[in-house]
């Protein structure tokens, strides 16, 4: 079975933050990048499913700048048999879909997985984008996955306040991967520096018309937030049992 | 700009989130139409104050399955051409809602937590790199626009309203992922849900040896442990000691969270706890926009100082 692992490399924010000049987005200084949390996860569900079938293919897919390389390594080193970047200045998750969907026409897997949302915008809408894209049936927010090579697959899918919906689905399909469906492997040290020799394979692809254009981007007003509690630790030890005890009282 | 309001339900109740769509509609110009999509349309009442027109559309499941309900969706908006679609931000909207706008070519945001309007467009405000900064977008040269809503944050709207109600046929295609069944997870050892006091740890842990400390500080203290999603992830704690969005609704009379960052999902899940206690190291971390007394502090220094208090 051939699977195709659609990974993000998300950026994070330090204690500091500044924007870019036409305050449009976060200046790429005040960025630490790393693969998406979802994704590692996606791609050892992805690896669990070659292993269990006892053939297939595991391909990784990621849409971006030449950086961006670094989280296709981490998937080739955790046993991805192949990586494939796709240069493109897509940011939102429909632009980044249609890049996608160019690589999973050609590739034909019987499954695509995608996390359910990266860390960094949660917009929770790339693996449906795609599916939407080419017409391939969508299970979102999976928490266990079986597939047999009947051209059939079950899932459970985690809704709110975690009852599970138990689905049947046919392949091939787009799954969304949910955090703790799995443990995601180490790579081996090993398996790091032959990942780093790699051949990555790069195509482009046009952005196109984005799905939302940002105005502008600022740090929020906290409103009342919280009455800080100050001093050593055996202070703040001393007022929280003073709240707790007299709102317990 | 006339607003479609999705409405959504589960195993024949109307969920909350609808209201709250309602509601955000309303602060929109132009006429409010919610959509009913379910096996039998006329079972869930949605006669709300603010809503203008209601509309059937039959599907041939009781429950949701993603391409029935992405037909439904992709009808509505191409009969009904609305300038805005509203869904809540939830597990059964997000795998669908995107795929029907992205194949349409509409325009998109999800986890939206703000509208307002600027002129004749919609301006939605949602939240980016760990929820840290807000930006408010929108969605130029697009005529139909599709949001999906952060739940909790708009108030429930009331019953009323003198809608008058219409349906639209759309025809029955293949279901290729199927609702089998429902699953509960299994009940814990304790029930979160009712205690008055609880100790909440989260990813500041780091290591599933320091749970044990935590564990005995917690009964020290009078106080039933729970955590947030990252320990549960991590095989750590069972799902039934899980506060937030996929685990439980909790609403002690004192929150204590030790270590937690406060994502999106975990405030949901005790945003409306009397007391909210929270110590973080990062200065910066949403969960104090939320708690009522917060300390920049190391969570274990302040667990020892208050083992030795108790």
């Amino acid at each position: 079975m051939k699977v195709v692992v659609c990974v993000k490399q998300v950026a994070a924010l330090g204690d500091e933050v500044e924007f870019t000049a036409d305050g449009r987005d976060v200046d790429p200084d005040f960025l630490e990048h790393a693969l998406n949390e979802w994704d590692a996860y996606s791609t050892e569900a992805a690896l669990r499913i070659r292993e269990a079938l006892g053939s297939g293919e595991v391909v990784a897919v990621t849409v971006g700048g030449g950086k961006t390389e670094a989280v296709l390594r981490r998937c080739l080193a955790m046993g991805a048999d192949r990586g494939v970047r796709i240069e493109s200045p897509a940011a939102d998750p429909f632009a980044i879909a249609r890049a996608l969907a160019s690589v999973v026409e050609r590739e034909r897997p019987e499954l695509v997985l995608c996390g359910v949302q990266s860390s960094d915008s949660v917009q929770a809408a790339t693996g449906a984008a795609l599916a939407g894209l080419l017409d391939l049936p969508c299970v979102a927010v999976v928490t266990k996955v079986d597939v047999g090579g009947d051209g059939r697959g079950s899932a459970h899918r985690e809704l709110e306040g975690g009852l599970l919906d138990v689905v049947d689905f046919d392949l091939p399909a787009v799954l969304t991967i949910q955090t703790g469906i799995n443990e995601p492997r180490y790579a081996t040290l090993r398996a790091i520096k032959q990942a780093e020799q790699q051949e990555i394979e790069v195509l482009s692809c046009p952005a196109g018309e984005p799905a939302y254009s940002v105005r502008r981007m600022f740090v929020p007003v906290r409103g009342e937030g919280a009455e800080m509690l100050s001093g050593s630790p055996a202070q703040i030890a001393a007022r929280i049992a003073e709240i707790v005890n007299e709102r317990l009282a | 700009m006339s607003v479609l309001v999705v409405a959504e339900h589960l195993r024949g109740k109307l969920r909350d989130v609808t209201r709250e769509l309602v509601t955000a509609a309303g602060e929109l110009p132009g006429p409010v139409a919610v959509a009913v999509i379910a096996k039998d349309p006329a079972a869930f009442d949605v006669r709300l104050a603010g809503v203008d027109e209601i509309v059937h559309v039959a599907v041939d499941c009781e429950e949701f399955e993603s391409d029935v309900y992405r037909a439904a969706l992709e009808a509505l908006i191409r009969e009904r051409r609305p300038g805005v679609t509203l869904l809540g931000f939830t597990v059964n909207s997000m795998g669908y809602a995107p795929a029907v706008a992205a194949k349409l070519g509409l325009g998109f945001a999800s986890d939206v937590h703000g509208l307002a309007q600027s002129g004749d467009a919609v301006v939605a405000t949602r939240s980016f790199y760990g929820a840290k900064v807000q930006a408010e977008v929108d969605f130029p040269g697009r005529e139909q626009v599709v949001l999906l809503l952060r739940p909790t944050v708009w108030p429930q709207a009331e019953n009323g309203g003198g809608a008058s109600t219409t349906s639209l046929p759309v025809p029955a295609g293949a279901s290729r992922a199927r609702h089998r069944s429902f699953e509960e997870q299994p009940p814990g050892d304790v029930d979160i849900t009712t205690a008055d006091f609880l100790l909440s740890v989260g990813r500041g842990v780091e290591d599933k040896d320091s749970l044990p400390e935590l564990a005995a500080l917690a009964e020290k203290m009078g106080a039933v442990l729970s955590v947030s999603r990252p320990l549960v992830d991590a095989g750590w704690m069972p799902s039934a000691r899980q506060v937030g969005q996929s685990g439980k609704t909790v609403k002690p009379k004192v929150y204590l969270a030790l270590g937690i960052s406060g994502a999106v999902q975990h405030l949901a899940g005790m945003k409306t706890s009397g007391t909210i206690i929270a110590v973080n190291t990062d200065p910066e971390a949403a969960i104090f926009g939320t708690a009522h007394y917060g300390a920049v502090a190391d969570l274990f220094d302040v667990a020892e100082e208050l083992d030795k208090l108790y």
